[in-house]
């Protein structure tokens, strides 16, 4: 079977629809980024709450998610653990950043006002009904001489943080308990927490620097040995094409409202292995007709262009081997990695895509605009 | 047959799955504990960092003990430590285990002090009132203040089972300490000898004899857990100053159990799909290569079983990326035969040249992502050296199945017999 002739493709003639296609697709995934105020972040980064259910019947997880839908928790992850008969249930959502606003939000307010005269004053900062204002007056003091109390007007933020977050876990948490049961029309004992935990983020600032890094120092070797088995030129073409590959697919992430977790990374960095892999292929077969063709009658573009077609097919053939296994885990791999094959997915068509139409004709611009240069 | 014998090595691996394949915190969940050092319990000789330290040791000892895989301990500034266990069953029964302070001592009972006005808040100056509790009711004792010895010279510990089938705790001290309870033993028959564990009264016997040979035993009504973890850590030594539990965090796995299972099915489902493609699209070739593929996931498996090694789900992702560098391999070795094939070679030359040309292209693709793979695991840490480990392992296995087995394979169809027509 063969699913592809020869073929006689002009690449090289086609590189500036294709530069000007991915300038588009990258500009578009970055402008979506910055619109929606950077990637939003995963629990795996931030941290949040989680809360164990224990039902009495069997619980539907759509029922829970739109309860949580209608308090704005429609990013919580809800998972069913356990075994079959025990109907446990964890949710888990980000509550930590809220916490932070509000805080800074009490600290402006003072500083604009030049302190709180009444507690009243309280329900007026924006976002204070997440922590709720009557938890709040058993808390907050203006008077000093009470010192089991906080003063309002004394506290520092960072002091405040803590105790809005508590509160504002603390009313989530009811608030959570609350709508699930509505949702479950209020069956007495149809449910009970078991528990709530506050989850610190599993990627710590520390962690993220030391990937940062990692990526980086990768990416350096990886140019160093591109330029010595081949040339310069390659390993900058290779580059791009793995930057415009990591991009797009962030782009998309960005697009449907993905979170960054860690699964998410996880598919990124096959992405780049991925993206790196097809290219050198296509590379070699230049550099081997580079040799065999260097009396050759045919110029740079043709050559280029002879040896995109001649790996066409094998780029084709894996590209869908790969795909085949992508999209059953999009389509049947479950909800919580479906970002992650969804990634995958975005990363490897855009991958096949950069390592015929982007990597090699950088390659020969780079080349056109050196000996233009002399 | 040297790869056959791999082959076989491999399956001794990793049979049975469930068990050698260890999975991580993400997959499996696990409970996540940071404990903190009472700092005012130091005493004035002790640095708190070498305390932390000797701390860690003892905790990871237990931890060891109580049959943890992959425990990660680790200290986190100067007065804290992290212990992440994968996992685990019991998480009760764990925290007790590594937070208990498991300070053993052995204290005279005073039996001429006044226990009822001791109760009343009339303490003599060199007493202390302590309890036991029997039957959750608590049991209050006069012991005197002054530790004769400590479970600083236990040898070792056992559970042993007395003849009502009861649990206890068996110990031997070392030659000092047997030295030090034969004195004091001698010294105070007659008198009873409170032993004490973290300051609870667990058992006051009589005193009947001096015990020269260094052994005693702690009796409670344990259950035999309890006994268990109670000679756990009373061999593992007591911590240097106690440590409170300041966040004790139950995590659930990032995939659930179903999620798991969908994950595995549509994995293979998706493994079977390649398997069928290589052999519609490549025909008898394409058995070859799934065999190398189905070889290569078997020796990435075993190696991380032999390593040791925590999957985790980047780890997962890492496989896939090897997988599909493994099909790229042979897709790239099979088109060059097919190039060759088309020039009119004879088959047997055209596998050789196929093969001799492809290399240096899988070589330097791998490399490259090797290289790479290698970096991130130098200095990545975390979900990212997760990544980097299955992806070197896989590499290297995938390079072996792809280029190694199937040339062995295709060798040995070609030798029988002159062949004027390959299936690919």
């Amino acid at each position: 079977m063969r699913l592809l002739g020869e073929t006689h493709i002009d690449f090289i003639a086609l590189r500036k629809i294709a530069f000007f296609l991915s300038g588009v697709a990258v500009a578009v995934g970055i402008t979506a980024i910055i619109l929606k105020g950077g990637l939003s972040l995963g629990l795996d980064f931030t941290g949040g709450l989680e809360i164990h259910f224990k039902f009495k019947e069997a619980p539907s997880v759509l029922e829970i998610r739109s309860a949580l839908t209608k308090i704005g928790l429609s990013k919580a992850v809800i998972q069913q653990y356990g075994s079959r008969q025990e109907n446990l249930v964890l949710v888990r959502c980000a509550v930590e950043e809220a916490s932070l606003e509000i805080a800074s939000n009490m600290i402006a307010y003072r500083e604009r006002k030049g302190g709180f005269t009444d507690l009243g004053e309280l329900k007026g900062i924006p976002g204070i009904e997440a922590v709720g204002y009557e938890n709040l007056v058993g808390i907050f003091t203006l008077d000093s001489s009470q010192t089991q109390k906080i003063n309002l007007n004394q506290a520092t933020e960072a002091s405040l943080i803590p105790v809005i977050r508590q509160l504002f876990h603390r009313k989530t948490v009811a608030r959570i308990e609350q709508v699930v049961g509505d949702e479950l029309g209020r069956r007495e004992g149809a449910f009970v927490v078991q528990s709530v935990d506050i989850i610190g983020p599993k990627v710590s600032q520390e962690l993220q620097r030391k990937a940062y890094m990692a990526v980086i120092f990768a990416l350096l070797g990886m140019l160093i040995y591109i330029a010595w088995r081949f040339q310069f030129r390659f390993a900058v073409g290779a580059l791009v094409a793995l930057i415009h590959d990591v991009f797009i697919s962030l782009g998309a992430l960005s697009l449907v409202n993905f979170d960054l977790n860690l699964p998410v990374i996880a598919a990124l960095l096959t992405i780049i292995g991925y993206s790196l892999n097809d290219t050198i292929v296509v590379y070699d077969r230049i550099r081997e007709n580079l040799k065999t063709h260097r009396k050759g009658r045919g110029s740079l573009k043709e050559l280029l262009n002879l040896s995109v077609n001649e790996s066409l097919s094998r780029t084709i053939i894996t590209s869908l081997t790969t795909l085949i296994v992508v999209i059953v885990l999009f389509l049947w791999g479950g909800a919580v990695i479906h970002s992650f094959a969804f990634v995958l997915l975005v990363g490897i068509i855009v991958g096949t895509y950069s390592s015929v139409f982007i990597a090699t004709p950088v390659v020969y611009a780079w080349a056109r605009s050196e000996t233009r240069r002399q | 047959m040297f790869i056959l014998g791999l082959v076989g090595l491999a399956i001794w691996a990793v049979y049975p799955p469930g068990d050698k394949i260890k999975l991580g915190l993400d997959l499996k969940g696990g409970i996540h504990l940071v404990l903190e050092a009472d700092t005012s319990k130091l005493e004035s000789s002790q640095d708190l960092r070498d305390a932390v330290n000797v701390a860690l040791e003892i905790i990871r000892n237990r931890v060891d003990q109580f049959g943890v895989s992959e425990p990660t301990i680790t200290r986190q500034g100067t007065g804290r430590i992290t212990v992440d266990l994968a996992g685990i069953e019991d998480p009760q029964r764990a925290v007790e285990l590594i937070g208990k302070t498991a300070l053993l001592e052995f204290k005279l009972v005073d039996e001429k002090g006044d226990l009822k006005k001791a109760l009343e808040g009339e303490i003599p100056t060199d007493d202390e009132v302590l309890y036991k509790y029997a039957d959750g009711k608590p049991e209050p004792y006069l012991i005197k203040r002054e530790t004769l010895i400590s479970g600083r010279y236990i040898k070792d510990a056992r559970v042993e089972i007395d003849s009502w089938g009861q649990p206890y705790v068996g110990l031997d001290f070392d030659s000092e300490g047997a030295e030090l309870f034969a004195e004091i033993t001698g010294r105070h028959v007659g008198e009873r000898l409170a032993i004490i564990l973290d300051n609870v009264v667990k058992s006051a016997p009589v005193i009947k004899t001096r015990i020269p040979e260094g052994k005693a035993v702690i009796e409670g009504r344990f259950s035999m857990d309890e006994a268990n973890e109670l000679r756990i850590v009373l061999k593992s030594g007591a911590l240097p100053i106690p440590f409170n539990i300041i966040q004790n965090t139950t995590i659930g796995p990032s995939l659930g159990r179903d999620s798991i299972q969908k994950g595995l099915f549509s994995g293979i489902v998706g493994f079977i799909g390649v398997i069928l493609f290589m052999g519609i699209y490549y025909r008898k070739a394409g058995l070859i290569a799934d065999t190398a593929l189905i070889l290569n996931l078997l020796f990435l498996l075993a190696a991380l079983a032999a390593l040791k090694a925590t999957l985790t789900l980047p780890g997962i992702a890492g496989i896939i990326l090897t997988i599909g560098m493994g099909i790229d391999a042979n897709v790239i070795i099979f088109e060059r035969i097919r190039e060759e094939l088309r020039r009119e070679r004879a088959p047997r030359s055209a596998v050789d040249a196929g093969y001799s040309r492809a290399l240096r292209t899988i070589l330097d693709a791998n490399i490259t992502t090797l290289i790479t793979a290698l970096i991130l695991f130098q200095f990545g840490s975390g979900p990212i050296k997760g990544f980097a480990t299955t992806l070197s392992i896989g590499i290297l296995a995938s390079l072996f199945t792809s280029i190694v087995v199937t040339r062995v394979i295709f060798n040995l169809l070609l030798a029988r017999r002159p062949v004027k027509k390959i299936s690919i």
